[in-house]
């Protein structure tokens, strides 16, 4: 199968290995694929013809669906394969799922996997692209350019920003593609949370780490608020105390020093790691992050199949030419 | 294998023998008959119809011992037998070796540890020693007859692969075992602190997203089983030490008398965290690879004596189990057919290491540490022998293996020196090329 080369090289699996060049032109990418959402009929020529699997080993709706209408609203004919009650799935190793996916010659594969490390094993094995939709508590890179994005288009930019992660870091593949991609685009980043939830080691990757949440608000310009995984529970004592000291709550907001721009991956805990009122409140841009995570999949798509940043706006009458 | 069953008499001509129980490096003439060593000496008159085997440029050794290989059968023979595991084991260079007890079933009974006795007998390669389990299914919970195990054929007891969380238990293993004067060998670890972890906890796995075991899930555990030898006065052997505080803790104890034995493993003296980069599952293993300071201190420790035993933890796993995302593959790497050739290239070529020293962690502080037959060339001793040429270069093929299975770190590696004959009990049951 021949390949047009992409500026991105065949797969998306991570932000690590990409340059601040890279990730800045999936950003700049995005930019044209912002108005398709908005149409009234939202559907250009741009993947006309190929195929897209998105396999989702593993439970998630917001993820999928804005990989969906990515690819639809760009016209690609896609199938999707979750992990409950598909044969392809059950019982079969991951290198039989990706065999039968070679097999039927699929263009591309977006996949989500609990195991850290399974996105870069499918791309190994397939010659199809391979984006990473979340491996595990690796990475997830789209929904870091989301957030990213999302940034810059609030404050015009990304370098110089203060931008602390704030609770479960451990296990959050959210966590290590924003700590990458930020770092890469000059921010500077924080980790804040217990410390039953942030990693040894994770200093080594160049970020400040803050015990308290109010340092964290005291230092940030930005933060991004993880979602604390229920059944994480052995972690901290309760919910109830994990709110009180590390919830992001509108007092604690109202002794920042600076107006501080709230992001969330999703989905959120209200009363847990997030306060209603601030989730709901001005500083948040929550709604705004999935919006622009359908434009960034968007370019994420267009750029894997080969085209050029410069090009996005022909394309989306053209296609890929 | 019984002694005697060896055939005829053989005479091991002109080779450099290395035997640091002797105190003997240098050219000597070897005579084996009747499973036995008959006669050790320079230029040693050839009996009539004996077997001349040329040694001279070649080193002959007292046979190597691995105290600590996974056969895998009963109940994992999709991975390894004990028939093929023997014959790994004779290929690289291993007279006798002892088989863990975590099979399926679990090797907790005599019937269990005769099955693995005979197994190996029949297998006609290096000998195979039973290994019992500790507890009974290697649940932590009862002590196994032990008594009757060792009967059996049983040379120590271990829980290996299901760590002694029960401190009393080990306690009472410890004192119990004195009655049969057999080591109880520990995987130390404290699965409290290990988690889910997948690789060791660090920088490394910070960056990877792989949950981590950290070193104090072994150090404690470490620290814990020394001290109740110490309360005790059984004897522990601790195996496959991976950190610098595990090292640091074991010299102390060593040096105030508690008796212990404790191994390093070929993988864990020459690898660190690094070599998990990319999700290799071929660099998983438990205990994890860990930095590069813990390396130099178990290096420090194998050079001193502190880890007295080289052992290799040969875990073998088909591929499909190892072709997977990292999380998902088991823990384990093969070892038997590397080993040598790995200590006599980074440690005896580099200078670090002289082959007395390597025949004493290789066999004699193994034979000694299981009270095993063998561990030296004395007259009267089993005629179980290594010959090794020092010079040969070779790269390790993992499709080469007698092993079944390939699951090692080190293929592509380049190494300088390998067996080239192994005997046991006076009968060749490998040589290189057959």
């Amino acid at each position: 199968m021949s390949r047009i080369s992409s500026p991105l090289g065949k797969d998306l699996i991570g932000l690590e290995p990409l340059t601040a060049e890279q990730i800045r032109a999936i950003l700049d990418t995005a930019e044209p694929f912002k108005e398709i959402s908005e149409r009234r009929i939202k559907k250009v020529p741009v993947l006309r013809g190929k195929t897209i699997v998105n396999l989702f080993m593993e439970p998630s709706t917001r993820t999928r669906i804005s990989f969906e209408f990515a690819e639809k609203r760009l016209s690609a004919d896609t199938v999707n394969i979750s992990a409950s009650g598909s044969s392809v799935v059950k019982g079969e190793t991951l290198v039989d799922t990706a065999r039968n996916l070679e097999a039927m010659r699929i263009d591309m594969v977006v996949i989500r996997h609990g195991a850290s490390g399974a996105a870069r094993f499918l791309a190994d094995r397939i010659p199809s692209n391979v984006i990473n939709a979340g491996d595990g508590s690796h990475e997830h890179p789209t929904q870091a350019l989301l957030d990213l994005l999302t940034i810059r288009d609030h404050r015009k930019r990304l370098a110089g920003l203060r931008v602390c992660i704030v609770g479960d870091v451990l296990h959050s593949r959210v966590a290590r593609s924003n700590i990458f991609g930020l770092l890469k685009l000059g921010a500077e980043v924080g980790v804040c949370g217990p410390r039953t939830l942030v990693p040894a080691g994770i200093d080594a990757l160049g970020v400040e780490r803050f015990n308290r949440i109010e340092e964290a608000i005291e230092w940030a310009d930005v933060l991004n608020v993880l979602r604390l995984q229920l059944m994480r529970t052995g972690y901290v004592p309760s919910l109830r105390e994990y709110n009180r000291f590390f919830g992001v709550t509108t007092p604690r907001l109202e002794r920042a020093p600076r107006d501080i721009l709230i992001l969330h991956p999703g989905p959120m805990n209200r009363g847990v790691e997030i306060d209603s009122d601030v989730a709901d409140g001005p500083q948040s841009v929550i709604l705004h992050q999935v919006t622009n995570g359908v434009a960034v999949r968007m370019a994420v798509l267009y750029l894997l199949a080969g085209g050029a940043p410069e090009r996005a706006e022909a394309a989306k009458t053209g296609g890929l030419g | 294998m019984t002694d005697g069953d060896g055939g005829g008499p053989v005479l091991l001509q002109g080779g450099r023998v290395v035997d640091p129980e002797q105190g003997i490096d240098g050219i000597r003439d070897v005579l084996l008959a009747d499973g036995r060593i008959a006669a050790l000496g320079s230029e040693l008159e050839a009996p009539e119809g004996v077997e001349v085997v040329d040694c001279r440029g070649k080193v002959v050794l007292p046979g190597l011992i691995d105290v600590h290989v996974h056969l895998r059968e009963p109940g994992g023979e999709h991975k390894e037998t004990i028939a093929t595991g023997a014959r790994a084991a004779a290929a690289g260079g291993f007279t006798a070796v002892c088989a863990m007890p975590n099979t399926d079933p679990v090797i907790d009974s005599p019937a269990t540890v005769g099955f693995v006795a005979a197994a190996g007998k029949a297998a006609g390669a290096s000998r195979v020693y039973p290994v019992g389990a500790l507890s009974i299914g290697q649940r932590g919970e009862q002590l196994t007859e032990i008594g009757e195990l060792v009967e059996a054929g049983a040379v120590a007891i271990t829980d290996d692969g299901r760590p002694v969380m029960d401190s009393g238990l080990m306690r009472r293993a410890l004192e119990y075992s004195q009655s049969f004067d057999i080591p109880v060998a520990d995987h130390p670890e404290d699965l409290g602190l290990s988690g889910k972890g997948a690789m060791n906890e660090g920088v490394i796995s910070a960056r990877l997203g792989i949950q981590g075991k950290p070193n104090a899930s072994e150090d404690v555990h470490i620290v814990r089983d020394l001290l109740v030898a110490e309360l005790t006065g059984g004897h522990i052997h601790l195996q496959h030490v991976s950190t610098r505080h595990g090292v640091r803790a074991i010299r102390d104890a060593k040096a105030r008398g508690v008796r212990v034995t404790a191994e390093a493993t070929p993988h864990h003296l020459l690898l660190t965290d690094e070599a998990v980069e990319g999700y290799r599952t071929e660099a998983k293993m438990n205990p994890p690879l860990r930095t590069e300071e813990d390396r130099l201190e178990v290096v420090a420790g194998f050079l001193d004596g502190t880890l007295d035993t080289l052992a290799t933890d040969h875990a073998p796993h088909h591929y499909d189990e190892k072709e997977q995302a990292f999380d998902d593959a088991p823990f384990g790497v093969v070892g038997l057919e590397t080993s040598v050739g790995l200590i006599l290239t980074h440690f005896v070529h580099e200078g670090r290491m002289d082959l007395s020293t390597l025949v004493d962690r290789m066999s004699r502080a193994p034979a000694r540490a299981f009270r095993l037959p063998g561990g030296d060339l004395k007259v009267g001793g089993p005629a179980d022998v290594t010959i090794l040429d020092l010079e040969a270069e070779w790269v390790v093929d993992p499709s080469a293996f007698l092993s079944r299975s390939r699951n090692t770190p080190f293929a592509g590696w380049r190494l300088r020196g390998c067996p080239v004959r192994t005997i046991v009990g006076g009968r060749t049951v490998w040589t290189h090329g057959s």
